[in-house]
């Protein structure tokens, strides 16, 4: 772990709201993307000269597109419910982390060129001029932001933080302010397919090494098949589930549920991500660029259903969006949910008692569940209210003997997020995720002290990463965290099928000093 | 960070995280010059890893899984070494990011 060159905030036993400190994180702010970065997205470069009247107009569209954007800068009568439920103010004590500190900076702006009273008395009425101090202010604290969506649940009026940060960097983009991290990756889908920019044959003999993988530990050869032509599932899922860990060990537990449910599925080397960052920058368009290659994909692979691995925002683009940015689905098979979770689709065949478990498998752990918030607050699963709350535990207890909950104030719709959604889990804002993320920590901390829980799983490769970065900043181990699909794996009794004797040929992975390098099929 | 690290009386370009401008640009001093920014002592297993790195980035354009690479320093260096742990305990901040920083490879992005 790398050396905090800032104070790591304690973890108590009762949460405690800290005193407020003005300008504690007036320092954060990502690196922007450099040209080369935002043309491919459709944005300028860079600042024009003109890029207040720009801002202003922009603005002045999406308030014309999205009323919601109108109604949340009108109706805030600063009743003070939201300002103690961001985990980024919680963690900074900055007050322009309170949820209503974060829209002010937009509301001011708002007043200043959309309201009568602000055009004519700007002063009396907290109205501000789009001055660059200003848009550096929006650029540090917009991006202070996960879009996490907890304060909406607690705000009488239902304002949605995460919808004005959307817009904020939308008018940012617009006018040639784009962040590195978000619009780099975006580009990578667009010329590679996938966030990580991992091309066709490096995605293949990753998945030849799983199955080479699962073969050896359990004797049976489970499939990870890609770019398989008329398969009836398209599983589409977080990159990162083919490079990092633990997400891997979750893609392991997909490819085994498939195997016992006895479906034929792929993945796809053109629609290799399920991930769509055009949410966090709130552009509409790049959205449904990115969308659209999901439906290429099940096109072209003519398959019947479409499946989603555990990502969180992707869930919610998917289970909200999804019919609207790339419908119609109506050459799927209606039978099925369109599209479907992973955990849908597992819960399902544990319903059905397709699946044989050991549950001795997981004694090793004592688990807790971390809802993610794209998943909890942007989303459902199955047909019942709170299915997405659920259904994960409900899997969790399948193959798990030992389960315990955090504090009832820090899960399901109350989930704190784990500090690195919403386009933030990049290197450059470590400060904010490790200080963003002590009330989930701490939640954590406190059912590790009170029923010896030694693990938490999740449902979203985000968060997956996040733990596993900020957890050893907390004296946590970063293989505390786990994929929720990997307990799944560990559990799950695979059933042999009559070829798994006979071929000992693919013993291939390459070593580190292995130079004859097996020949590379190239087309993506 | 500065826009150049000195290899070797060479001024080579690096990005505002530190990783190579122009991945052209690496050689050895590359390495030793940005361990030594992140007080690391190379040893062979580190290089055994970069060396890796290296190659299987010239076959993929793009740097091994994480699985991937403990699995081949599992076969070289023993079983006992091929997991994440032991690759954090030679590069700290994380062998997809450090190590790739080291081996003149791109960094990783994405939800990792």
């Amino acid at each position: 772990m790398a050396k905090a060159t800032f104070v790591v905030p304690a973890l108590r036993q009762y949460p405690q709201v800290p005193a407020v400190t003005p300008g504690t994180m007036a320092h954060s702010a990502p690196f922007v993307a450099k040209p080369e970065f935002q043309a491919p997205l459709g944005f300028p470069g860079e600042l024009a000269d003109d890029w207040q009247a720009q801002a202003i107009a922009k603005m002045g569209e999406l308030l014309g597109k999205y009323r919601s954007l109108r109604v949340y800068m009108d109706s805030c009568v600063k009743c003070g419910a939201c300002t103690d439920k961001c985990h980024y103010f919680l963690g900074t004590k900055d007050p322009k982390n309170m949820p209503v500190g974060r829209q002010d900076l937009m509301r001011g702006v708002y007043r200043r060129y959309f309201t009568l009273a602000g055009r004519i008395a700007p002063k009396l009425v907290g109205a501000t001029d789009f001055t660059k101090e200003v848009l550096d202010d929006w650029y540090s604290y917009f991006h202070q932001c996960s879009q996490c969506r907890r304060c909406s649940v607690f705000c009488p009026y239902g304002i949605d933080t995460a919808e004005i940060s959307m817009a904020a960097r939308e008018i940012m983009d617009s006018i040639g302010v784009g962040q590195k991290y978000c619009n780099e990756i975006i580009g990578k889908v667009y010329t590679i397919g996938n966030n990580l920019g991992l091309p066709g044959p490096a995605l293949r003999d990753t998945l030849e090494g799983l199955e080479e993988d699962v073969y050896d530990e359990t004797g049976v050869k489970v499939r990870y098949p890609i770019d398989q032509v008329g398969a009836d599932i398209l599983l589409v899922t977080p990159s990162a589930d083919f490079f990092a860990e633990p997400h891997v060990d979750g893609l392991i537990g997909y490819g085994k549920v498939f195997h016992e449910a006895g479906v034929s599925w792929t993945l796809s080397s053109y629609a290799s991500e399920a991930a769509n960052f055009g949410m966090f920058i709130g552009s509409y368009e790049n959205m449904r660029r990115i969308s659209l290659r999901i439906r290429e994909e099940a096109i072209r692979l003519k398959v019947k259903r479409i499946i989603f691995g555990e990502c969180g925002h992707a869930w919610r683009v998917a289970y909200s969006f999804l019919n609207t940015l790339a419908g119609p689905w109506d050459f799927l098979d209606s039978r099925y949910p369109v599209p479907q979770h992973i955990c849908e689709f597992t819960y399902d065949l544990i319903q059905q008692g397709k699946l044989t478990f050991d549950k001795t498998q997981n004694d090793d752990k004592i688990l807790t569940y971390h809802d993610s918030c794209n998943v909890a607050r942007g989303s459902r699963m199955g047909d019942q209210p709170g299915g997405q709350f659920d259904i994960p535990r409900a899997i969790i207890k399948a193959v798990c003997n030992q389960f315990y909950d955090m504090d009832e104030d820090t899960i399901r719709k109350r989930t704190f997020c784990c500090g690195g959604g919403g386009g933030l889990l990049t290197d450059d804002l470590m400060e904010l995720r490790v200080k963003g993320a002590q009330p989930r920590v701490e939640a954590l901390n406190n059912v590790m002290q009170e029923k010896g829980v030694t693990h938490m799983a999740a449902i979203c490769a985000i968060c997956k990463s996040q733990f596993t970065k900020v957890l050893p900043y907390y004296g946590m181990e970063m293989d505390q965290i786990v994929s929720l699909h990997q307990l799944v794996s560990n559990a799950i009794v695979l059933t042999p099928r009559e070829d798994d004797e006979d071929d000992e040929d693919d013993d291939d992975s390459q070593a580190l000093d292995d130079d004859d390098s097996e020949s590379v099929d190239e087309a993506a | 960070m500065a826009d150049t690290i000195d290899v070797n009386g060479k001024q080579i370009a690096v990005d505002e995280e530190g990783y190579l401008a122009n991945l052209n640009d690496w050689e050895p001093g590359v390495a030793e010059v940005m361990s030594k920014q992140d007080n690391i002592e190379l040893t062979d297993e580190h290089w055994d890893i970069i060396k890796f790195l290296r190659e299987y980035y010239e076959e993929y354009q793009i740097a091994p899984a994480v699985r991937v690479l403990t699995k081949a320093v599992g076969k070289k260096m023993g079983k006992d070494k091929g997991n994440s742990k032991y690759l954090y305990s030679l590069f700290p901040y994380g062998p997809a990011k450090q190590a790739c920083r080291f081996a003149g490879l791109p960094k990783p992005t994405g939800c990792v």
